[in-house]
């Protein structure tokens, strides 16, 4: 017992005393700095290096006179871009998508688990989730290829929709600008739910079972237990993950849109992503000044949500990522 | 008396209530549940009638879960008759198996360097891989740095710009500081270097983590398809199968995409893959992982814990 407890003393003075500089220290230690350093020539070339790439927004950027070579224009691209009509538009379905996305994938998660969580049935209920999972290893390729099956004039939505009456003639959904934005939330959470609500089953195991046990006997049912135990319960798990994910608002739209999008909804179907991707592939119209800027406003904006939102978690005393 | 008998009358029809509303509840619950598991496999088992189903008769439509006329003519045809498949399968094991090697092996080594609390730069290295995970260059500046670099036009453009990435770094680098420090201590007492220790003490019990990171990595690796488009588009020698798979949706979209104003009834019969190749193909490159998935999902799910939920 009491060496147990020197034991922890002493570990932790370890911990709390940083090592000391030492030439002696940084002898024994040179093949760690040594593997360090070419971690840290990878990191910037690999990572730094693009941060670099921010100054071709300044310039009328070719490729071939290279960043030395090219033209200074100041901030013209900035100004092109935020008065391009496509951008605003761009903007503005990149974030209603991935707020969209953000709130209905955490509410039918949270709902899923719990659901999930009620489950008696060992079997039943790790058959389910097994089930519920696999989607989120497919591609986004074969995920679009399914939803694409699914809502053609001979797939099984339309069927299913003329066979009840609902609809007359099959109906060309992926063309319809309205539905479109509904169609990518609903292939997130076909794809991802099952995934989300791991981490929610693990918080709600971590629950303490007296708190049920005690709703119980204040005569509290099914539905009281699940609204006032399990989900406080769930509260702080919910709000870290929603940290985690606002800081990605922003990237969750790519691949899907990109796949599924077509010429009849491009307006709606567009995103930032997709509009740089635009710049940096036409032969034609090629501007990497241009891509490079509208790359740099993402990812300003994106560390700003990160930053807020930080913010306001610490000033509400909930968690917070750093 | 009465008192009390009234309130254990009460009390009575409380527990009944209860009881009912357990039993309705639990039904609904578990309709719901199964649906939800019809709505995720469904599909999967559709797209899996029609890859083994005839080409013509597909077009009919009104197939679900078997096929209606039987042919294994599409895989014929996705195994043998497209080359384009063929490189990008071979591609994609390549560069699954070694980027997961590579991979694996880069994160490890970091993790380790960054789980040794008397490591000097320890606080100074944290940081710089930390911002990577915020701060990114974005796709334009990345694509001219790899051109730059001689990595676009080369199957190295898949394996080095990934080889380390922040976030596995985190997940092994909490799971590696959890280890007791006494076990290196004691093999260092006894004349091991820094590698000897991190080779013959920290590997060995870092299996789970190690796994699960593996598995994480292969998996991106399989399903990528988006490098091959933006670094490779002009070398299909260096295709991947998803993007291949990418390519015949497209065909497919774009041909309904231009019909479905008018006629969308008449689009599918004159796509340019047929419906079943296209089956075919996507079942193909989901198989691996389906295949595999009874056997390593639960190192997944022990991935996300570890990761998910911060120390």
């Amino acid at each position: 017992m009491e060496n147990s407890i020197t034991k922890s003393k002493r570990t932790k003075e370890i911990d709390i005393n940083k090592p000391k500089f030492t030439v002696k220290e940084f002898k024994r230690q040179w093949i760690l700095v040594a593997i360090s350093a070419v971690y840290v020539v990878y990191g910037i070339i690999f990572y730094y290096l693009p941060l670099v790439g921010w100054i071709m927004a300044f310039q009328n950027f070719v490729y071939a006179k290279g960043l030395t070579g090219s033209k200074w224009v100041g901030l013209q691209k900035f100004k092109f871009l935020f008065s391009d009509k496509t951008f605003l538009m761009v903007i503005r379905n990149t974030f209603a998508m991935g707020v969209l996305n953000l709130v209905f994938s955490t509410i039918v998660a949270i709902i899923f688990a719990i659901l999930l969580n009620e489950v008696k049935n060992r079997f039943f209920k790790k058959s389910i989730q097994t089930i519920s999972y696999l989607p989120h290893f497919l591609s986004w390729i074969i995920v679009v290829a399914i939803v694409h099956d699914a809502l053609t004039s001979t797939g099984i939505i339309n069927e299913i929709l003329t066979s009840l009456g609902i609809l007359k003639a099959p109906y060309a959904f992926l063309g319809d600008p309205k539905l479109f934005w509904g169609i990518v939330t609903f292939s997130h959470l076909w794809k991802e739910t099952g995934w989300n609500a791991i981490i929610y089953l693990a918080a709600i195991t971590s629950i303490d079972p007296c708190l049920y046990e005690s709703a119980s006997i204040d005569g509290a049912g099914r539905f009281q237990k699940m609204r006032y135990v399990t989900l406080p319960g769930l509260r702080p798990t919910i709000m870290i993950l929603l940290l985690m994910n606002m800081g990605n608002v922003l990237n969750a739209g790519f691949e899907l849109q990109y796949l599924l999008g077509n010429g009849l909804v491009q307006n709606v179907s567009r995103t930032i992503d997709i509009y740089i991707l635009d710049w940096a592939l036409d032969a034609r119209n090629l501007d990497y000044s241009l891509g490079t800027a509208a790359g740099i406003f993402k990812t300003v904006v994106s560390m700003t949500f990160i930053v807020v939102s930080n913010y306001i978690a610490k000033k509400k005393g909930d968690e917070r990522l750093f | 008396m009465a008192d009390i008998q009234g309130v254990s009358y009460e009390k009575i029809k409380h527990k009944r209530r209860m009881a009912t509303e357990d039993i309705i509840f639990t039904i609904f619950n578990t309709i719901f549940l199964v649906l939800f598991a019809v709505i995720t496999l469904y599909p999967v088992l559709n797209t899996l009638a029609y890859s083994f189903n005839d080409g013509n008769d597909a077009v009919r439509g009104h197939i679900y879960l078997l096929p209606r006329k039987w042919s294994l003519k599409s895989y014929h045809e996705i195994f043998f008759e497209r080359p384009g498949i063929r490189v990008g399968a071979k591609i994609t094991v390549l560069r699954t198996i070694l980027g997961t090697i590579t991979s694996l092996a880069a994160n490890a080594l970091l993790s380790f360097i960054l789980s040794r609390k008397k490591f000097l730069f320890k606080s100074g290295l944290s940081l710089f891989w930390i911002i990577t995970m915020y701060a990114s260059g974005g796709m334009i500046p990345v694509l001219i740095l790899f051109r730059y670099l001689h990595l676009t036009s080369s199957f190295w453009v898949y394996i080095i710009p990934g080889m380390v990435s922040a976030f596995n770094v985190m997940v092994m680098r909490t799971y590696m500081a959890g280890i007791p420090d006494s076990l290196e201590e004691a093999a260092q007492l006894e004349g091991a270097g820094y590698m000897r220790v991190f080779w013959s003490i920290i590997t060995p019990l870092c299996k789970p983590v190690y796994a699960t990171i593996a598995l994480f990595v292969a998996v991106y690796h399989w399903n990528s398809w988006f490098d091959a488009m933006l670094y490779n588009r002009f070398d299909p020698q260096y295709t991947t199968l998803q993007y291949e798979l990418m390519k015949l949706l497209d065909s497919v979209s774009a041909s309904t995409g231009a019909t479905s104003g008018a006629s969308m009834t008449a689009a599918n019969a004159n796509t340019i893959t047929p419906i079943t190749v296209r089956a075919a193909a996507t079942i193909a490159t989901m198989a691996p992982i389906i295949a595999l998935y009874p056997f390593l999902q639960r190192y997944f799910v022990t991935g996300l814990t570890i990761g998910g939920v911060k120390e």
